[in-house]
């Protein structure tokens, strides 16, 4: 049977995930909460805390806040000012490899190597969104009328994918094959690099917020609508002219947070009024994790075994679920 | 609307306009100093040289989206969705929300922003838009730009400050001007700013229930079958000729009162109305001029229907709902008021009257 262990939180949980075995909350009132053997909690941001993000080597998490500055935390509770651009709001984190960090604000995103060298890259209209290529040094940026690919260590023509609209968060395909955009438009986009095809991915009630991709990067889980609808992306063509999976299907919630099993085809589904549940791929059949609580799941993220997951909500919820005996 | 956002309290955001000089910052520092227990975040375009002393203060930059709907008119302002969507991640932080835009600001896609985004509509509402002008400036402003007289209308609020500067013959005519383009926002004066802030927050400008208690001119103008500016009885034949008048080669040896502008409001009034008449018409009539439409409030009154039927639009966006029971000594009367730019007025009339329940 599943348990869950609640945490207390003192807000808004940001980010819930694990650092190796250590779960970590990142709340929006600045709190930054690791639990391994003890528990830690450090507030490196002088007020709050609008995003939060594993290193890609799981050495620490790096936050960003209101004041400006963007943190390394670790699970020990120390913590190291990587970089600060007073007065902006830093509210999009992505890491990259080999301990690489890119950070936004307005119309600005910025890439700051392992060894402090900084890098600026402008475009004319805000950054909507941030993230690595899952090899090689390449940054995908989404904006408004698109997303420009920088190379993050120098300085080169970008390569630029324009789509009318304000594309939002953004994700490669673990193989690097794709990228995909969360639209304010409640739809996706995406690109297939090789030749730039679009690809419009509709039909979402509300926008998309929440995008994982499966172990091996079979399926593309979204939030957005009143089911988790995975985009199927095994075919030669991506999901074009394919039906999504829609798992966890409710009449009356809608899904707000989602990730995929790191090892099975399973998906954690988080729903607006706080349930949890597991669910199958080949055959929807679900477990139920969590019943509703006071707001909408705002986080979910599962460890490295697969055998545990922690969540938060917009409510200052959060738990820890073991999915173990 | 779902019932999660229903039981979260929404957020009321203020949004004040005006162009650079009038007072804005000035009013801002005295809502932000004033007694009143309440905390705010404020929203700015840019840090002016007016310090503003505020805990929770967030610059941002002015994004226009475009919605990819086929509304020419439907623009929202990217920058406010992000902001407050940062906002919301420390709910316990504040009680309201004051958004300062720049002198040149468009005021429509800020107040869009709160309607067709579904995350800021279910976190936060638009209370009120709040313009602040200069008695001694604003009718020159009013005369060179679209954007001053955009403000004016698009508020709920006009607080003439600087009062003091003007003579009381020149007040009069700046009240009268500002009258003409919007007659139903609530006028107050002021030196240096200075109002009882209850008068500028709290209003519900946009909240259906309260459309009517808040508009005394409303029931005022009612029983006028057509009612525009003052000086515009004159020129309804060639509405379709109106161009704006900080074009070149216009000259300032205007008085004011004969000035040529563009926005005008009309109040038109009908008995009971066919609602399957009335609803497409609403909408024909937003889709078609709602570029022109800046503001629309009504209260309706639909055959064997026991409830008034309240409404209210900006530009395309158009909402309305049951209110509540028509008492007794009420007449059914139905009331519609448009504040637009170069709206047929006459055409608007007619198919209005022509939605009347047989």
């Amino acid at each position: 049977m599943p348990t869950i262990a609640p945490v207390d939180v003192d807000g808004f949980v940001v980010r819930a995930g694990y650092l190796k075995d250590s779960a970590f909350f990142a709340t929006g009132e600045g709190e930054v909460l690791f639990f391994a053997e003890g528990t830690k909690s450090i507030r490196p941001h002088k007020s709050g805390l609008l995003a939060a993000e594993p290193s890609r080597d799981h050495a620490c998490l790096v936050t960003s806040g209101d004041d400006g500055c963007i943190f390394a935390c670790r699970a020990d509770g120390t913590h190291e000012l990587l970089a600060e651009r007073p007065r902006k709001w830093i509210d999009l984190i992505a890491t990259g490899p080999s301990g690489a960090i890119a950070f936004a604000s307005g119309r600005t995103a910025w890439v700051r190597d392992s060894d402090g060298t900084e890098r600026e890259f402008n475009h004319e209209r805000a950054v909507g969104g941030l993230a690595f290529a899952p090899k090689g040094n390449r940054l995908a940026v989404s904006r408004y009328d698109g997303a420009t690919l920088w190379w993050a260590g120098r300085d080169s023509d970008p390569v630029t994918l324009s789509w009318k609209g304000a594309h939002l968060g953004i994700s490669f395909s673990p193989d690097g094959k794709y990228l995909v955009t969360a639209m304010q438009e409640n739809a996706l986009h995406g690109w297939r690099l090789s030749d730039t095809q679009d690809m419009r991915m509709s039909g979402y009630p509300a926008k998309v917020k929440s995008f994982s991709w499966s172990h091996g990067g079979k399926y593309l889980a979204t939030s957005g609508a009143n089911a988790a609808i995975l985009w199927p992306y095994h075919g030669k063509n991506g999901p074009m002219g394919q039906a999504p999976l829609q798992l966890g299907a409710r009449d009356d919630a809608q899904v707000t947070a989602v990730a995929c099993h790191p090892m099975e085809e399973v998906v954690a589904i988080g729903y607006q009024d706080g349930t949890i549940l597991i669910s199958r791929f080949a055959d929807n059949a679900a477990v139920l994790l969590r019943g509703p609580g006071e707001g909408p799941v705002s986080t979910i993220d599962w460890n490295d075994h697969g055998d545990r997951l922690v969540f938060g909500t917009e409510a200052a919820e959060a738990g820890i679920v073991s999915l173990k005996d | 609307m779902s019932a999660t956002q229903d039981v979260q309290a929404q957020i009321p955001v203020t949004v004040l306009t005006g162009y650079l000089g009038a007072g804005k910052t000035t009013l801002l520092n005295r809502i932000l100093t004033e007694n009143h227990g309440q905390r705010y975040a404020v929203i700015v375009n840019e840090f002016g040289e007016v310090g503003i002393d505020n805990d929770l203060l967030v610059e941002s930059d002015e994004e226009i989206f475009e919605m990819n709907n086929g509304c020419i008119c439907c623009t929202v302002r990217g920058d406010l969705i992000r902001t407050v969507q940062n906002l919301m991640k420390r709910k316990g932080a504040f009680d309201a929300i004051i958004v300062e835009t720049t002198g040149v600001a468009d005021p429509a896609p800020v107040a869009q922003t709160f309607f067709m985004d579904d995350d800021v509509r279910a976190s936060s509402k638009l209370d009120a838009v709040v313009a602040v002008v200069d008695a001694r400036h604003v009718l020159q402003r009013l005369e060179d730009t679209e954007e001053a007289e955009d403000q004016v209308a698009f508020a709920d609020v006009v607080l003439i400050n600087k009062t003091d500067l003007v003579s009381a013959e020149e007040l009069a005519n700046v009240e009268a001007r500002i009258r003409a383009i919007n007659p139903y926002a609530v006028l107050h004066h002021s030196e240096r700013c200075s109002i009882d802030i209850a008068k500028v927050l709290d209003r519900g400008a946009f909240d259906l229930d309260r459309i009517l208690s808040l508009d005394p001119h409303f029931l005022q103008h009612g029983h006028h079958e057509h009612e525009c500016g003052p000086d515009c009885d004159h020129d309804h034949d060639h509405d379709h000729h109106h161009h704006h008048h900080h074009d070149h080669g216009h000259h300032h040896h205007h008085h004011h009162d004969d000035a040529p502008h563009s926005v005008k409001s009309i109040s038109l009034t009908a008995g009971e109305l066919n609602p399957d008449m009335f609803f497409p018409w609403i909408n024909q009539v937003t889709q078609v001029q709602g570029p022109n439409i800046l503001r629309m409030k009504g209260i309706l009154a639909f055959k064997d229907d026991p409830q008034r039927y309240v409404i209210q639009g900006v530009h395309m966006i158009v909402e309305g709902d049951h209110q509540r029971d028509w008492k007794e000594d009420e007449a059914r009367d139905s009331r519609l008021v448009f504040i637009g730019r170069d709206l047929n007025w006459d055409v608007l009339k007619e198919s209005f009257q022509a939605c009347a329940a047989q």
